[in-house]
């Protein structure tokens, strides 16, 4: 029984009308603009390329492009480029605009500079690869008895997933036959997290009965007994970079409702580590590149930790209400370690190691420094920019939405960032400077989950709607709409090589999409 | 009838006896007694009274019992707060309790096509037209012709239906058996919830009767379920869906109807 929508009341209609009025209008670009000198900056080291430049003000992207291609001589292998004016090229935090099609229109028309003036154009390299959006279901797996509560892929391929369900079983399923593989057993109760080591080796999964399992993701054998110490449920996991770790030492950081974070050694299968200074449960860990520890909590405050001796560095407190989740900047690349969109493997440990620790850096820095930047969403509708190492202060406040922030994430490059919240919406951000960019609207209901393509130039969100929704992040509009769950969505996962998104909720059953 | 506290005032004044404490303690001691002697000597009335006192009494205490038993039981693992599992960021979030939709089922019965025509009522009393209407006898030209009738069933009357002029107005649907509201169940859910009637779609005995409005029992109406937050599988939300109605509303003075998925 579908329902009808109602007609458009007359101011919508008035409105249509002026829009597609509007969008008649060809952007009219002056064929004699007199030249501009640029400079052209790297947006990571900061660096300058081939000193001043007189090009024609009304060069397009693509012609700057070309031009810095064939500057840094990668014309064979092309890498694609955006670009953006810093608006006081002394300062290298001062405001950033983007050139969306050529300077005229971006620039020189708003009157941001004129023609006089030096511009300083920021190239960061955009992904050379290519995600192309998910837009149908292959198929649904049943298997869980019960909601499927959190859902991640493999690090190393998009031919695994590990799902963990309210059945008390995490499943791991293989995504190109799209049969199950290894059912995991062990739990009492729900299975609340799921999360696959960096080297995709081994599986933790966190559940409602206190305790966290280690599984060999290969057999899909139990590593060992249940590790008990957790007094209450187990909020979420995350384990250490590989570029961090010592040899076939494997730690992973637990967070739990009884209001504390336990580092485990899962060779050792011992606590080595407990932080206690929240005072309410912590709601999301993560442990950090640069050897922080970051934890989320509802005791309104996010903390830093020493990694190594669980000193307690920062306590970061701005926001009002329960902090929800946080997201790294550099989330992606620790995630994956050193599996590339090539596929390539390094031979030696040492060279997986050299290629997680070289993916890091590249994936941390900025204005040629190593920063490590931390997104939190909170329960106050708002968001707060921060970066752990430069101090306690935020670097942004992000508001905008009407609802509580559940699920942020930072885009694969560090430069966008993703809040999904209970307000319908999902928006966008800048991840450098925090600035709003799109609201992405669509879904009738809260929106549970988002998560970015490899390439960081999709998006897609998981909501109380039963639908997925890709969206384009770059225009801020929806590419694709996934309807196909028969109940809520919790949780959503779109593989680390970008060739499938996998979700589960409500109903059950787990379903792949793809191209 | 005792006026006032006046024994809790004595006692203020004055205090208890002497032994009052003890006397107590042996009453409550031999309660036991005194409720056997009871139990075997009563006749009568009295003897019934009394077992129903002490049925009740001894449920109580049972129920009593067994709670304190749960309370001493240990049990491995904390007991999930609810039987829905839910993912752990909306574990310490209180779930607004709407009655959503297990579209999934829906779904499957919407790909049976017969199910499309079959109703929780697929049969109803034929009602007569004598009985629907009365006819009215009221004024000199009105009680000549008699054109007039009164609807004595419950009717359903849209928001925006203005009364036509007295001398044009064929059927009269009385104020007193108008409805707007609807108790309605999902029948999977088992949850009943009461919602705004938005329009009768078909009433069994005729269409006439649809056109007017007549809430019988077996009638289809379309409520409002907004509020219950169902979604299609395209994530639009449902407004208005239909249900049928169970009960003979003009005996109940209720309406109760039961969803149909």
């Amino acid at each position: 029984m579908a329902t009808v929508l109602p007609p458009k009341s007359r101011r919508q209609k008035l409105a249509d009308a002026k829009r597609t009025r509007e969008q008649q209008d060809i952007e009219f670009i002056p064929e004699s603009v007199p030249n501009v000198v640029v400079h052209l900056r790297a947006s990571d080291t900061g660096d300058q390329l081939a000193g001043e430049l007189r090009i024609p003000g009304n060069s397009t992207a693509q012609q700057l492009d070309l031009l810095v291609n064939k500057l840094l001589q990668t014309e064979d292998d092309r890498v694609p480029y955006t670009f953006s004016l810093l608006t006081n090229s002394a300062d290298p935090d001062s405001a950033i605009i983007n050139i969306t099609n050529d300077l005229w229109t971006s620039v020189l028309e708003p009157g941001h500079k004129t023609t006089e003036d030096v511009l300083t154009l920021v190239y960061t390299p955009q992904a050379v690869f290519r995600v192309r959006a998910v837009s149908r279901c292959s198929s649904a797996i049943p298997g869980h008895g019960d909601a499927i509560l959190t859902a991640q892929f493999s690090p190393a391929s998009s031919s695994r997933m590990a799902t963990g369900s309210g059945d008390g079983t995490a499943r791991v399923w293989d995504c190109d036959t799209e049969t199950p593989i290894h059912t995991l057993k062990g739990h009492k109760s729900w299975v609340l997290c799921v999360s696959w080591s960096p080297d995709a080796k081994y599986i933790a999964t966190g559940s409602m009965d206190n305790t966290i399992r280690l599984w060999d993701a290969q057999t899909g054998k139990a590593l060992g007994d249940a590790m008990r110490g957790h007094t209450k449920w187990i909020t979420g996991l995350s384990w250490e970079p590989y570029h961090l770790q010592k040899p076939d030492v494997y730690r992973f950081a637990s967070s739990s409702k009884d209001q504390t974070i336990r580092i485990w050694n899962a060779t050792l299968r011992r606590v080595e580590l407990t932080m206690s200074a929240h005072s309410a449960a912590v709601t999301c860990v993560k442990w950090g590149g640069i050897g922080f520890i970051y934890s989320a909590s509802q005791d309104k405050t996010v903390k830093v930790w020493d990694a190594r001796d669980g000193k307690l560095l920062h306590s970061l407190n701005a926001h009002a209400h329960w902090v929800n989740h946080l997201a790294l900047s550099t989330d992606f690349a620790l995630r994956t370690a050193y599996h590339e969109h090539t596929g390539k493997v390094p031979a030696t440990d040492e060279g997986k190691v050299n290629k997680a620790k070289e993916r890091f850096e590249k994936a941390a820095t900025l204005g040629g420094e190593i920063v490590e930047r931390l997104v939190t969403a909170s329960d106050d509708f708002t968001m707060y920019l921060w970066e752990p190492k430069k101090g306690t202060k935020p670097v942004a406040r992000l508001l905008g939405h009407q609802k509580l922030v559940n699920h942020v994430s930072f885009s694969p490059d560090g430069r966008l960032i993703a809040s999904a919240s209970f307000d319908n919406h999902v928006k966008l951000w800048d991840g450098r400077d925090g600035k709003f960019l799109h609201t992405l609207r669509g879904h009738v209901a809260p929106v549970y989950q988002c998560s970015f393509s490899a390439d960081s130039r999709l998006l897609v969100s998981s909501s109380k709607d039963t639908t997925l929704k890709i969206w384009d992040v770059k225009t801020g509009k929806l590419h694709t709409d996934l309807p196909g769950h028969q109940d809520e969505v919790f949780a959503v996962d779109w593989s680390p090589d970008g060739k499938k998104v996998g979700s589960g909720g409500k109903d059950k059953a787990v379903r792949l999409w793809k191209h | 009838m005792p006026q006032n506290e006046y024994i809790e005032r004595w006692t203020k004044q004055h205090g208890r006896r002497l032994d009052h404490e003890e006397r107590k303690r042996k009453r409550i001691a031999r309660e036991g007694h005194k409720a056997s002697k009871n139990a075997q000597k009563l006749h009568g009335l009295r003897a019934k009274l009394y077992a129903k006192k002490r049925h009740a009494e001894k449920i109580q205490m049972k129920k009593t019992i067994r709670q304190h038993e749960q309370r001493n039981v240990k049990t491995d693992g904390p007991s999930e707060p609810s039987s829905n599992p839910l993912p752990a960021y909306l574990l310490d979030r209180t779930q607004p309790n709407t009655a959503k939709a297990l579209s999934s089922q829906i779904k499957q019965k919407r790909a049976e096509k017969a199910a499309k025509f079959s109703v929780p009522l697929p049969k109803v009393r034929g009602i007569a037209e004598e009985e629907m209407f009365k006819v009215v006898k009221t004024g000199k030209k009105t009680a000549k012709k008699g054109w007039k009738r009164v609807v004595t069933k419950p009717t359903f009357v849209g928001a925006d239906f203005t009364r036509r002029p007295v001398k044009y107005e064929r059927f009269i649907r009385p104020m007193g058996l108008r409805y707007k509201k609807a108790n309605v169940t999902h029948p999977e859910l088992g949850v009943t919830v009461q919602l705004p009637i938005l329009a009768v779609k078909k009433n069994p005995q005729s269409p006439m009767y649809t056109q007017l409005g007549v809430l019988t029992k077996g009638t289809i109406i379309e409520v409002n379920v907004s509020e219950l937050g169902m979604v299609t599988a395209g994530g639009k939300v449902v407004w208005g869906r239909w249900a049928q109605i169970t009960n003979n509303c003009e005996n109940d003075g209720c309406v109760n109807a039961v969803l149909l998925v």
